[in-house]
């Protein structure tokens, strides 16, 4: 016995490893640095132990407009995405040429570099001396004047991150949304077909209640997804978010540990535990209300 | 009589309504296709045309009559697109190699061995994946800071190495192989390691690929570790090549070469997904997240 628990332990030992002096440690650690206040990252000393760090951060301009914007983003961006995606799912599961082409297409922006496409937006949004970009010359069509989505007003800079945030989560929800719909069992239709039913009925009644749990489970990865948001802001608005108010917490976080206004990691360690608070509240508030509404 | 001509009717007026929601949907699904597709096809188009035509179109045009290669040409040359693109496939095939040697008896241990402690070493791995990947790149970057490492590669890989849900996955799929086989292995003579490599392995590939695929996907796309981590160009995976290009590039603002260099990152995962497609996306059903 004791030779095999030694064995098994030898299977577990390089992933007891990595797991603990890349994970354990630095949570353990992330902790202790946001409670120690004025920390010098090149003589990695310190002056005392306090909450200063939080309240710095809970002051700084910066860090409340990256909570702002990723509030704006996450109520923006989680309801619709669900809703454009349950409306895709259900159009998907009632055709049946095309669809495979159509699921692969809808597919695609899962497996591209969020960075890489983002440019692709920026140019199609972006207004330039040569050309005003196709978006604002399709506004133009519609008789409205070009907005400057990438550099101007805080609104339309708002609406491009949001569009982008949306055209990059679609695929994951599509995905598991079209699952959950086949996995529904066709008897539940053609009883109601029988009964005959409405299709709107049909749909509150028994495809809604059928789903509900994995909804509510895209709602709960969409919240954490969208909390998290940073490369599609980056790849739409520069690294310098600050300067384009587009900053996000998480981006705020990395801002504080490296580049140009860096090197403060007790600041960044206070500001990504309060992320992970927030994160955790809205997750339970979720699950709350998911136990009253899921129906099994 | 009448019954009968009424009740043509009323078929053939589902049938009409049943045919215009048909319609519909199928305009619904091509207006989001459309709406996918179209950064493609404009990133594609703008790679192909010369410098000089799209910077005198106003109004862009929607195909071009000159294809260019020129753009490809300068993507390679005028930056370091080509080492950008050898240090992402270092890094994506030691981190996924490395991750696969280190999940599969760790995997394996969960499944088949008994030691004590085991359940709640589990549970522990379990509680793991919650956590946020923010909260612990702090004290990673300041880790690698320290040990001098960064800018290497050693730096990039360490701690993108495991991920605890890719364990767990495949501890799942281990446990579904009969214990007899286990057994009648044992009967034989043949140790853990043997039975590991010779049998739950091959059993198991169709997860191992999956796993492999979606760990590919996310050494591809990774960003934030590689910006932390590098300052210098020598070691800039794709994502922060890109963001470099993006804010000095080309010396000018010359976007059909940066449309050159994003085909050129987005094709590799293009192909691969098209390739794998059915595999990619049960991977992605059963586990991966993004947003």
């Amino acid at each position: 016995m004791d030779n095999k628990n030694y064995k098994a332990w030898l299977y577990l030992l390089p992933a007891i490893i990595f797991l603990g002096v890349f994970m354990v440690y630095p949570l353990i650690d992330v902790f202790i640095y946001s409670f120690e206040e004025g920390y010098n990252s090149a003589s990695q000393t310190f002056f005392g132990v306090g909450t200063y760090n939080y309240s710095y951060i809970l002051h700084d301009p910066y860090f409340l407009q990256a909570v702002k914007n990723t509030f704006i983003l996450v109520l923006f961006t989680v309801p619709i995405s669900t809703g454009i995606a349950l409306l895709i799912s259900l159009g998907l599961s009632s055709i049946k040429p095309l669809r495979n082409l159509f699921q692969t297409v809808y597919f695609l922006p899962y497996v591209t570099n969020t960075l890489a496409v983002g440019l692709v937006f920026m140019i199609l949004f972006k207004k330039t001396p040569y050309t005003d970009g196709l978006v604002n010359l399709i506004i133009n069509f519609f008789g409205m004047s070009s907005v400057n989505f990438i550099d101007g007003p805080y609104a339309a800079k708002m609406f491009v991150l949001c569009f982008y945030t949306v055209w990059v989560v679609m695929p994951f929800k599509i995905l598991i949304l079209t699952s959950a719909l086949a996995s529904v069992k066709q008897d539940y239709y053609n009883a109601a077909k029988v009964d005959g039913t409405s299709r709107l009925r049909t749909f509150t009644r028994i495809t809604l209640p059928m789903i509900s749990p994995m909804v509510f489970y895209l709602i709960i990865t969409g919240f954490i997804g969208a909390f998290k948001a940073y490369s599609d802001a980056v790849a739409l608005f520069g690294t310098d978010l600050n300067a384009a108010e587009m900053n996000t917490i998480v981006g705020y976080i990395y801002d504080m540990l490296y580049g140009n206004s860096g090197g403060f990691p007790s600041y960044a360690s206070a500001a990504a535990i309060v992320l992970f608070a927030i994160v955790l509240t809205i997750t339970c508030i979720n699950l709350l209300v998911s136990k009253k509404h899921v129906h099994y | 009589m009448g019954n009968q001509l009424d009740y043509d009717k009323i078929e053939k007026r589902a049938d009409v309504r049943k045919k215009a929601l048909n319609i519909i949907i199928y305009i619904f699904l091509g207006f989001w296709g459309i709406l996918v597709l179209f950064p493609f096809y404009w990133m594609i188009l703008t790679s192909i045309k010369s410098y000089g035509s799209y910077n005198t179109e106003y109004i862009p045009k929607f195909f071009t009559l000159s294809p260019t290669l020129e753009n490809y040409a300068e993507a390679f040359t005028a930056v370091p697109l080509g080492s950008y693109f050898l240090n992402t496939l270092i890094f994506t095939v030691i981190t996924t190699a490395v991750m696969l040697i280190v999940i599969i008896p760790a995997a394996f241990a969960f499944a088949r061995l008994d030691f004590k402690g085991k359940n709640l070493l589990f549970t522990l791995f379990l509680s793991l994946m919650m956590i946020p990947n923010e909260l612990v790149i702090i004290t990673n970057y300041t880790t690698i800071t320290n040990l001098d490492m960064r800018n290497t590669f050693t730096g990039l890989i360490l701690p993108s190495v495991v991920s605890v849900f890719y364990i767990y996955l495949l501890k799942e799929n281990f446990a579904q192989i009969p214990d007899e086989l286990y057994y009648a292995a044992k009967v034989d003579g043949t140790s853990d390691f043997k039975y590991l490599v010779r049998v739950m392995i091959p059993i198991c590939k169709p997860t191992l690929i999956t796993i492999t695929i979606l760990k590919v996907i996310e050494c591809w796309n990774s960003y934030v570790w590689p910006r932390l981590i590098t300052d210098n160009p020598t070691h800039f995976l794709v994502s922060n090549g890109i963001q470099a290009i993006r804010e000095s590039g080309f010396g000018r603002e010359n976007i059909p070469a940066m449309m050159a260099a994003v085909v050129v990152i987005s094709v590799p995962l293009i192909v691969l997904f098209l390739i794998f497609r059915k595999k990619v996306m049960e991977g992605v059903a059963r586990g991966g997240t993004k947003g």
